[in-house]
């Protein structure tokens, strides 16, 4: 199979303002079925504004987004609900629903968009409870977990639908050294497992080049091209290179 | 200095008005749309029924009792200038159901239910929860927004019957025992002049109050990322108390025209 047939999700010219600050100029961006993808820069470069085109949650001022093929601004509403369904999404701040469980939470997408039975969702939801090592945090509310505690719930909903593309939002931001960690392993042995197409918008560089297949680096608003994590510390763009100067110091790319 | 800035500044207010006005307006007709769309899912019904129906039902009934007295007493010093004291009763029975029953009863839910419906929906929209539902494939306006307009189009005419019921009886300790009216002539005044078309204005309006309070206040709280203000909990704040002051105008507004349309 080719690249180009290998692609999910495509972002081809993609131009985003808000008011008169235009947060993405010409952004493309191909993402790989199967691959980790990961997308870097500084803070307010416009990643999550990407993520989020991808996820169809904001539409491009111009430019078209591709899912599997089809522009995403030319869907109809149940068009993009039956793309989403092959979607997992885990948010900056998990946007966990406060006032139910963790299992109710992780049931939520199970009782809305499948006829289970109530004992199939119990069963599901347990197994991504225990998938993510949560076993016991059933009945707790958003409130009583830690911030890990709410991203590997936030994860396990992500996971329940068993995407196919799975989009991860600053997984590990607020999170100590050691539950970043943490995060960074359940999501290495989960895309292992379960081999889906993942996107992940991170500022946590190095430490997640690890996770990545791809890299992408979000930078004057604009995708500064998507590449191996190798190739991408040794890019001889200018941006890429101060990019990862800045982040990593001279040493990584002093053989160049 | 920019002798046009005076006036962008007024063409930047003219738009952003404009794309409210059309934010709203799509938000209701989406939410009516909904409304008849399947799924049909009885239990966030009775969910708001409760939140917006039950939990309302005592401060209602005592507004509604408070009312039929101050209502009684005012009506009693002033008809009784005119030797009129018989039509105490019609006067407290019309003004309450016709007028004051629907009104207060909004404005008291309003205040009580849109406004934690507001806070409720502008936080989902500030933690990403709506974008979250979004993701999962659910329609945010069917999983929340018409529950909330079915709770209410229920709950508002019942809760209106039961401030009109208190406040007639509220009106009766008043007038017949602590006034001395004549107690026959207090609900007999009620009965000849209050008509059918009376209690069927004041259910209309209670329906129509019902759609502006989860219109304003929920439609204000899903938009919130659009308001210049809206950002954190100060944010949340600032336009629950927008919602909650345009919905009581709105309601206001709306029965003087529904008035003037029905009488």
């Amino acid at each position: 199979m080719s690249e180009k047939e290998n692609i999910v999700i495509e972002m081809k010219g993609v131009n985003k303002s808000f008011g008169k600050q235009r947060v993405l100029i010409d952004a493309n961006l191909s993402i790989l079925a199967g691959k980790v993808t990961v997308i870097v820069g500084a803070s307010g470069q416009g990643k999550s504004v990407a993520l989020k085109h991808m996820l169809g949650l904001i539409k491009a001022d111009s430019g078209e987004v591709l899912i599997y093929g089809n522009d995403i601004k030319k869907m109809n509403k149940a068009e993009l609900y039956h793309a989403r369904m092959n979607f997992g999404a885990l948010f900056q701040g998990a946007a966990l629903f406060d006032s139910i469980t963790v299992f109710e939470n992780v049931a939520l997408p199970l009782r809305e968009r499948t006829k289970l039975s109530e004992k199939q969702i119990r069963e599901k939801v347990l197994e991504k409870i225990d998938m993510v090592e949560l076993e016991g945090s059933e009945d707790k509310y958003p409130a009583q977990l830690s911030g890990g505690m709410r991203k590997r719930v936030g994860l396990a909903r992500a996971l329940v639908l068993d995407p196919q593309i799975l989009f991860l939002d600053e997984p590990t931001t607020g999170l100590d050294v050691k539950m970043s960690k943490e995060i960074y392993r359940l999501i290495y042995s989960l895309h292992n497992k379960f081999n889906f197409t993942s996107v992940i918008v991170s500022h946590d560089v190095p430490k997640i080049f690890k996770l990545a297949d791809y890299v992408a680096l979000m930078a004057n608003s604009t995708v500064q091209g998507l590449m191996t994590q190798e190739d991408f510390q040794l890019s001889p763009n200018p941006v890429v290179k101060d990019f990862i100067e800045e982040i990593m110091g001279k040493i990584y790319n002093s053989g160049v | 200095m920019n002798f046009l800035q005076p006036f962008e500044k007024i063409g930047e207010l003219a738009l952003d008005k404009l794309a409210f006005a059309g934010r709203m307006g799509i938000f209701l007709a989406m939410s009516i749309k909904n409304l008849f769309l399947p799924p049909y899912k009885l239990w966030p019904v009775i969910n708001q029924i409760n939140f917006i129906g039950s939990k309302s039902v005592f401060v209602i009934m005592f507004t509604g009792a408070f009312t039929g007295m101050v209502l009684a007493l005012q009506g009693y010093y002033a008809l009784r200038q005119f030797g009129s004291e018989g039509a105490l009763g019609s006067a407290v029975g019309l003004s309450l159901i016709r007028e004051l029953g629907p009104v207060l009863t909004a404005l008291m839910v309003t205040g009580r239910a849109g406004s934690a419906i507001c806070a409720e929906i502008g936080i989902m929209r500030n933690s990403e929860q709506l974008d979250a539902l979004e993701c999962m494939a659910i329609d945010p306006f069917k999983f929340l927004i018409v529950p909330k307009f079915i709770g209410a189009l229920i709950c508002l005419p019942l809760l209106t019957s039961f401030f009109d019921f208190m406040g007639v009886y509220g009106g009766y300790v008043i007038a017949v025992k602590l006034l001395g009216v004549n107690e026959g002539a207090y609900f007999q005044g009620m009965f000849k002049s209050v008509i059918w078309d009376d209690i069927n204005m004041g259910i209309i309006k209670s329906f129509c109050f019902a759609v502006i309070i989860i219109w304003v206040c929920a439609g204000r709280g899903y938009f919130l990322h659009f308001e210049k203000e809206g950002f954190g909990a100060e944010g949340v704040s600032r336009v629950t108390t927008k919602a909650v002051v345009m919905s009581s105008v709105a309601i206001l507004v709306w029965d003087y025209l529904i008035t003037s349309m029905l009488i």
